[in-house]
């Protein structure tokens, strides 16, 4: 496209008013963040809201500042943050290879994928105390969660973003000579990478479901050990605590993800 | 005229589980070097199904299909260019050029220096390192041409290529590719549905009937145009005439 240098006055008066959306825009979202975090503040402090069931934001640092030296806080962030990094790539890893499997053997997708459909809307949670059975209390039972929760739905969406590739596509591999391994290599794969990426965005999400639901039952650390232990005892601002730093893992894997996302499109465009 | 490919008593059906559907019955027809031949016919009646065959992609059920023995021995000697550009939007122009070769495992210096020079000769090159989407329609049609004689086929396909372009950008594409075709000495076959596209462009045309497709006959095109270009041949004084003519072969003769 081309573009003007010298810009036209109303093309000043455009960009001018578009920044100045986008200011008021990003401000409004600050004050939003600020203002709950100020009413939480004040109205326990006035004692409105009881801070022994809600906590309160002073509460939260202080109850950051000994859990960190009394219940070693930074092992059990490091824990479930392991546990959802693990359980993410094996879902990325296990899902993208079932999905090449389904694809490339119809027979095998036929077959299986009203199993997958099945084992997809079953509820996970259900399935933890199966595996606490089956493989005991501890990272592995966990990651097993995690992926439970995310798996079958990312088999799916895989799976139907390469069925859905562009049959013209198909045909000019074929037409040029190529095989059904060609086709993989040149046309649903890199044609896919926009889909794994946001099965991915999603899968992230779901890693982390799984692996606090799994902590909840069959962990002795990570932050969803702390949060049942908070509860038990009565201590709200662990829990919480632990609730905000979730929060900010889950906020942190996003960005790292888009990220990623950012850096490969930038790529495509800027070469 | 030597002959590159001939048709005899070729039959297909497809079948599916709702039943059979007969696509070609009896069809024997043959393309010479150096021509450009157009097939037309209702939509639907078996046009594609004839590329696919010529380009391997499916075997006839009855009767055979021959091809010369320079064609016979060159697995790349035919150019397959589908509706659309099917440029790959992840790849770069250059990169999108390359594919038949990576494909027919050809990506060698040589090959690739004579895909740059293709690029260069049409006007393409200062593009090389785009994508697609930064195309225009026509260029990227020209792209797709490129793609396809990089591989340096005796015989291209052209199967409704310009369909998805605007009626201005099809009348000179059109003629921009056919230009090229001629420039490169390539014998090509176009499947198309607009009657004045197969006039103006062809040698001589296929008239199918509708499904199952039979030949209803082949016409020689002979325009005296004066000039190049996009309406010089709908300008020569013969156009209408053979326009006509395939529309009451397709249509019938209007009351």
């Amino acid at each position: 496209m081309e573009k003007n240098n010298r810009q036209s006055p109303e093309q000043i008066l455009y960009e001018k008013k578009w920044k100045r959306n986008r200011m008021l825009n990003r401000s409004i979202q600050i004050l939003v963040f600020l203002f709950f975090f100020i009413q939480w503040e004040v109205t326990t402090a006035l004692g409105i809201v009881d801070s022994f069931f809600f906590s309160s934001p002073s509460l939260i640092m202080k109850s950051l500042r000994t859990l960190i030296k009394n219940n070693g806080l930074l092992m059990h962030i490091r824990v479930t943050l392991l546990e959802i990094l693990l359980s993410f790539a094996l879902v990325v890893l296990i899902s993208l290879v079932i999905a090449v499997l389904f694809w490339y053997f119809d027979r095998l997708s036929t077959i299986f994928e009203p199993y997958l459909v099945v084992l997809n809307s079953l509820p996970k949670s259900a399935l933890a105390p199966l595996f606490i059975v089956w493989l005991g209390t501890g990272m592995k039972t966990i990651i097993v969660a995690g992926i439970s929760v995310a798996l079958f739905g990312a088999i799916i969406s895989l799976y139907t973003g390469f069925k859905q590739t562009d049959e013209g596509k198909i045909r000019l591999v074929y037409a040029l000579g190529g095989t059904k391994r060609d086709v993989l290599r040149k046309v649903i794969l890199p044609g896919s990478i926009p889909l794994i990426i946001s099965t991915m965005k999603v899968n992230i999400g779901l890693s982390l479901v799984g692996v606090v639901i799994g902590e909840f039952l069959a962990a002795r650390c990570g932050l969803g050990y702390l949060i049942i232990y908070g509860t038990q005892t009565f201590k709200m601002s662990m829990v919480i605590t632990s609730l905000v730093l979730l929060c900010l893992i889950a906020v942190l894997l996003f960005v790292i993800i888009d990220l990623f996302d950012r850096l490969i499109n930038h790529k495509k465009s800027s070469a | 005229m030597n002959t590159l490919l001939s048709f005899q008593d070729v039959q297909y059906h497809y079948h599916t589980i709702s039943g059979e559907t007969q696509a070609l019955k009896n069809i024997s027809f043959t393309v010479h070097e150096g021509e450009f031949f157009s097939i037309v016919g209702p939509s639907g009646c078996g046009k594609t199904t004839l590329l696919s065959m010529i380009a391997g992609l499916i075997k006839p059920q009855s009767g055979a299909l021959h091809f010369s023995d320079s064609l016979k021995n060159n697995p790349s000697g035919i150019g397959y260019m589908l509706q659309h550009d099917q440029l790959f939007e992840w790849r770069t122009i250059y990169k999108n050029v390359l594919l038949g070769l990576e494909l027919r495992h050809k990506n060698t210096k040589e090959r690739r220096e004579a895909a740059k020079e293709l690029l260069r000769q049409y006007g393409l090159e200062p593009f090389q390192n785009s994508y697609p989407n930064e195309l225009s329609g026509g260029m990227r049609q020209r792209a797709a041409l490129i793609r396809t004689l990089v591989c340096d086929p005796e015989l291209l396909l052209l199967d409704e290529p310009f369909s998805a372009l605007d009626y201005q950008t099809r009348l000179t594409v059109s003629s921009d590719i056919v230009d090229i075709i001629k420039q490169e000495k390539k014998t090509a076959i176009l499947v198309t549905h607009d009657l004045s596209e197969a006039v103006a462009l062809s040698d001589r045309i296929l008239v199918l009937s509708a499904r199952p497709a039979t030949v209803l006959r082949v016409m020689d095109i002979h325009l005296t145009k004066q000039g190049t270009g996009a309406a010089a041949a709908r300008r020569a004084p013969e156009f209408s005439a053979y326009f006509n003519e395939l529309w009451e072969e397709l249509h019938g003769k209007e009351q």
